[in-house]
């Protein structure tokens, strides 16, 4: 008894009430994008809405589950929660269904279920485990040697083997998220800022002729050999970044002009915006801007939106719901949102620094990253700063599988949080 | 450095990359705002005007022609004069009321037609008002056009699509046609185009103020392809003058093409009723009509007991099975007797006939013995039955061609299954069956399939499928410009040829022989439980290098040489030579009125529709 309240003592409330915000102004986004009059009962389970207070009544049970089971037993369960999942995962390729051109998801009757959303706290906590050694404590600060690097790689890249050919390239790229934790636990920065840097001229290589790309970089290579003339070796370091980033660009610039079919070409193209097609996969992006930009400061209101029902914005109540909060609710309604977002990141790093054992660190780690990767992505795609790259906003988008996902999550690491004071 | 700089730098600059990028979309750039003097930008839908569709010689079938729609969104309407409105467009306030109730009821958001297909007048003077009624708008689309009417069966017409039809083609939205019936529903993929989309700014008067963004998504419509169809505009409305006042249909093929010249079904209707504000009314009568079902087009749906033609075919299967050849006589008494059972036949012979004069006087005697031949042509009757069923099969009946029509009807040959099942024992004999030797009992032909049995033997041995549509656009339809051979060698078909034109020469047929061209054909007689005879006849001319193959069919019309045959030769002379011989024929056939038939037939099956109660 007295153990039950001093966990409820130690949840961290912020988080938590951060988390329901987000769920409630989801589920209102949902209902003001497919408001019909006829079916305006907010438990109509032939809406979206309907069903997704269903969603959020479980994950109410999850939560309470996940609060009620000993702290110890996740760390306990990471591997064989991470091995049913992966099976169930791979399973989809085999058993499930296509829905709009990708094989994620399993059917059973009126339920569907996308073992993906599924995969990454799993992982997350698999990871963790890893990382962690084998739940030994180091008591002392000092840091251990890093597990074998082929096993992290293992745990992270297996799952994106399984959703790549489903196929799923958003959800593949979620699991970058994994590199900040492998970065607190000590992978060097430079990874990150160089697989950052590789995508950004990636990125330009497709948008800039190759020619220009080249002399720009050629030139801001001298500016920067002029800037460290001082520093010694630079100029080894800097010629070295300089052939290898020709390499990149000249490598992508062949490969789009030469191994890729026209069609791969076309949709590419789109996606980088350098081919207008309104009524393509660029049809998206523009109707999502207009709806966002008509919100204006303070918003139409709610339900007074005309651009994010039905029609105009396809995928309006799942990739897009971000949209709704644009229109209805203006820039005040979105910097609310942006704010509660980065707040409750902010808040799960310093929970997770505040941890004594590892394994909850990086697994906090863990679950900031992963969130912060898809709030980045989902609203970057909503105002025209990313392609199209179809995965949700956590805790707002309609679905039962990516809600429960996320709950799971989130949750699993509030419980780890509340748990940090009983080790000693 | 702490480890959690990078991630909190991360997010810390994403946060604030947002939020200079919402600032900008939402409160500097003004071009995804409304201004102030509008709210709301609207989706117009550019309707693709369908495509055009012309007959065989190049002659306008349908085209298309403006109208003009009102459309309301639920959610933007405000208060109005109703009775204004109603008065402007011309509809009951009740009427106005239950449009504006069923909008609401499929969608808030969405446009829903209130009130459709405004000629010019209206549309200009409800232009000038629309001010007043704030969420409505009026929309620009076209209507079908049938310069010169006739085919209404062959073209079809379009209509609305309803919300069942939407639930499974969301390419559609309230208030698109679609094709219906005939070509326009067959080549709809083909004719509806691409629709386009136009985003205008809207202010607090309900008034246009342009384009939104410059047009940079609006995309334009595309129109419909437009088709070439087979048919012969100005024969048709020839044959359906001829038709006038009979019930029934032709079919005319152009045998080496396998393209469907004539499609004529009797009684039919103006295609300019089912156009405009008056169309659903129209519709409602042509539709209640039980009596002509004028909709009903019976040159793809009847099915009919195909009669004497049928002999045709028995004679080609009983010299490829090679059991007769052109000098093995039947002698007639007065028809075919084998045991108790008698079909009777009047061809008036009492000598031995051989296979041409047989076809010419269409002795059933001969072609009942034939038919036992048949059947007897091998060990068991089965067998028998199996080896006849596949060889008249070859002929393209019993089976949907998969031709370009949009609908049809398989019609029906019997194999040795059937008797089994019927019969209820395996051990039947050839004459339980023998009614099939003179195209009666169970075989079941529709007029199109009769019409394609003439043009095959015309080609003596094969038929292209018959096809409505030429050519689409630029393209040539090439899926039905393959030859299907029958079973029966070509060979086989001279003396059946020569037969069939001795029935023009000397036979039933004479009385329809012009010396111009030589023709050749096949009077029936379907027997109509129901009442009078149909007359049926089937033919082709010219003999040699045929142009044309038909079919035809007179509901109650007695015996072929009576109704069918005359009018099939008219038209056979008008398609070959484009002019008539024979002014006083056609006069007869044109003024010939069955209409007392019919309402005998129905106040007959009304007698007999009488409940029984009565003593
Ligand atoms: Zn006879």
């Amino acid at each position: 008894m007295r153990e039950n309240r001093s966990i409820f003592a130690n949840l961290d409330w912020i988080s938590i009430l951060i988390y329901f915000i987000l769920v409630f102004l989801g589920w209102i986004s949902i209902y003001s994008a497919v408001y019909n009059e006829e079916h305006n009962r907010i438990t109509d389970l032939s809406q979206e809405y309907g069903r997704q207070l269903v969603f959020i009544g479980g994950s109410f049970v999850l939560i309470v589950l996940i609060l009620f089971t000993d702290g110890r037993l996740f760390e306990k369960l990471a591997w064989p929660v991470y091995g049913i999942s992966l099976l169930v995962l791979a399973g989809v390729l085999v058993a499930g269904t296509t829905v709009s051109g990708a094989r994620s998801w399993y059917q059973f009757g009126g339920f569907s279920l996308q073992p993906s959303e599924f995969m990454k706290f799993a992982t997350a906590l698999a990871l963790s485990k890893l990382l962690s050694g084998d739940g030994r404590e180091n008591r002392t600060g000092a840091r251990k040697k890093m597990p074998n690097k082929a096993l992290i790689a293992l745990v992270i890249l297996l799952p994106v083997a399984f959703i790549l050919p489903q196929p799923d390239l958003g959800s593949a790229l979620v699991y970058t998220a994994f590199l900040f934790p492998l970065h607190r636990e000590g992978m060097p920065a430079w990874v990150i800022f160089s697989l950052m840097w590789a995508g950004a001229l990636f990125l330009l290589s497709l948008l800039i002729d190759s020619t220009w790309l080249m002399g720009g970089m050629t030139a801001v290579a001298l500016g920067a050999l002029w800037f460290f003339r001082k520093e010694r070796g630079s100029w080894l370091v800097l010629g070295v970044i300089w052939v290898l980033s020709l390499g990149v660009a000249l490598s992508v610039d062949y490969a789009f002009n030469n191994l890729l079919e026209d069609r791969h070409r076309n949709r590419i193209n789109i996606l980088i915006g350098k081919a207008e097609d309104p009524t393509g996969i660029g049809y998206n992006t523009n109707q999502s801007m207009i709806a966002i930009g008509s919100g204006g400061f303070a918003g139409k209101g709610f339900l007074q939106g005309t651009q994010t029902k039905f029609d105009f914005v396809p995928e309006q109540s799942t990739d897009f719901i971000f949209c709704t909060i644009g229109e209805e609710f203006g820039f005040l309604g979105s910097l609310l949102v942006v704010l509660l977002f980065s707040t409750l990141l902010v808040r799960l790093i310093l929970l997770a620094e505040r941890q004594r054992s590892s394994f909850g660190r990086i697994y906090g780690y863990c679950v900031a990253s992963v969130l912060f990767l898809h709030f980045a992505v989902n609203i970057a795609m909503t105002i025209g700063l990313a392609p199209v790259i179809g995965i949700p906003l956590p805790f707002f988008s309609y679905g039962g599988s990516s809600l429960w996902g996320f709950t799971l999550l989130f949750f699993i690491f509030i419980r780890l949080d509340a748990y940090r004071m009983q080790i000693l | 450095m702490k480890r959690s700089t990078l991630l909190f730098g991360l997010i810390g600059t994403t946060a604030l990359l947002f939020l200079i990028r919402l600032f900008y979309l939402q409160i500097i750039d003004d071009s995804y705002k409304l201004n102030a003097d509008s709210n709301a930008i609207r989706k117009l839908k550019l309707y693709a005007p369908r495509g055009t569709i012309y007959d065989r010689e190049g002659r306008v079938m349908v085209a298309n022609k403006p109208a003009y729609d009102l459309l309301a969104i639920p959610n933007q309407v405000e208060t109005f004069d109703t009775l204004k409105l109603c008065t402007l467009v011309g509809i009951e306030p009740r009427e106005l009321r239950q449009k504006l109730r069923d909008a609401r009821a499929y969608s808030r958001f969405k446009p829903s037609p209130i009130v459709q297909q405004m000629n010019q007048v209206d549309y200009a003077r409800l232009g000038e008002q629309l001010y007043a009624f704030k969420g409505f708008y009026i929309q620009k689309r076209t209507l079908r056009r049938y310069p010169e009417g006739g085919a209404a069966n062959v073209v079809g017409f379009v209509g609305e699509v309803t919300d069942a039809y939407i639930q499974k083609n969301p390419e559609y939205d309230r208030g698109d046609l679609h094709g219906v019936t005939g070509i326009e529903k067959s080549y709809e993929k083909a004719l509806r185009g691409i629709k386009g989309t136009r985003y205008v700014l809207v202010d607090v008067h309900n008034r246009e103020k342009g384009s939104f963004r410059n047009g940079l998504y609006d995309t334009t419509a595309v129109p419909g392809v437009d088709l070439v169809a087979t048919i012969d505009l100005e024969l048709q409305r020839y044959a359906e003058e001829l038709m006038r006042n009979k019930r029934g249909s032709i079919v005319a093929i152009e045998p080496s093409t396998g393209e469907i010249i004539l499609l004529v079904s009797s009684p039919t209707f103006d295609p300019n009723l089912l156009v405009g504000r008056a169309r659903s009314a129209n519709y409602n009568a042509l539709e209640r009509d039980s009596f002509a079902k004028p909709l009903y087009d019976r040159a793809l749906l009847a099915e009919y007991p195909p009669g004497s033609p049928f002999k045709l075919i028995n004679a080609l299967v009983g010299l490829q099975l090679g059991v007769m050849d052109t000098l093995k006589t039947y002698t007639c008494h007065h028809g075919f007797h084998a045991g108790s059972l008698h079909v009777a036949c009047h061809c008036g012979t009492s000598y031995p006939l051989r296979l041409i004069p047989g076809i010419a006087k269409s002795c059933n005697n001969f072609f009942c013995s034939t038919f036992r031949d048949i059947i007897n042509s091998r060990p068991t009757s089965r067998e028998g039955m199996n080896t006849w069923s596949e060889h008249v099969k070859s002929f393209g009946l019993g089976q949907f061609l998969d031709n370009d029509l949009p609908t049809g009807r398989k019609g029906f040959v019997p194999d040795a299954d059937y008797y089994n099942k019927a019969f209820g024992y395996t051990q039947w004999k050839a004459v339980s069956t023998i009614s099939l030797g003179i195209g009666q009992g169970e075989l079941l032909l529709t007029p199109l399939q009769m019409a394609n049995v003439a043009a095959t033997i015309a080609n003596r041995g094969y038929f292209y499928t018959p096809h409505i549509v030429r050519s689409a656009g630029d393209t040539a339809i090439a899926r039905f410009s393959k030859p299907r051979r029958t079973l029966v060698d070509p060979k086989h078909f001279e003396p059946v040829v020569e037969g069939m034109h001795q029935v023009f020469e000397a036979g039933t047929a004479r009385g329809s022989r012009i010396e111009s061209i030589p023709m050749c054909g096949k009077t029936g007689t379907a027997e109509n439980p129901h009442g009078q005879d149909h007359s049926i006849f089937i033919a082709f001319a010219p003999k040699d290098e045929p142009k044309i193959a038909i079919s035809i069919i007179v509901e109650n019309g007695y015996w072929g040489s009576r109704w069918a045959a005359p009018i099939a030769s008219l038209l056979m002379e008008r398609y070959l030579h484009d002019s008539i011989s024979r002014p006083e024929l056609e006069k007869r056939m044109m003024e010939g009125d069955l209409s007392q038939e019919y309402l005998q037939n129905a106040d007959r099956r009304l007698v007999r529709k009488k409940p029984g109660a009565e003593p």
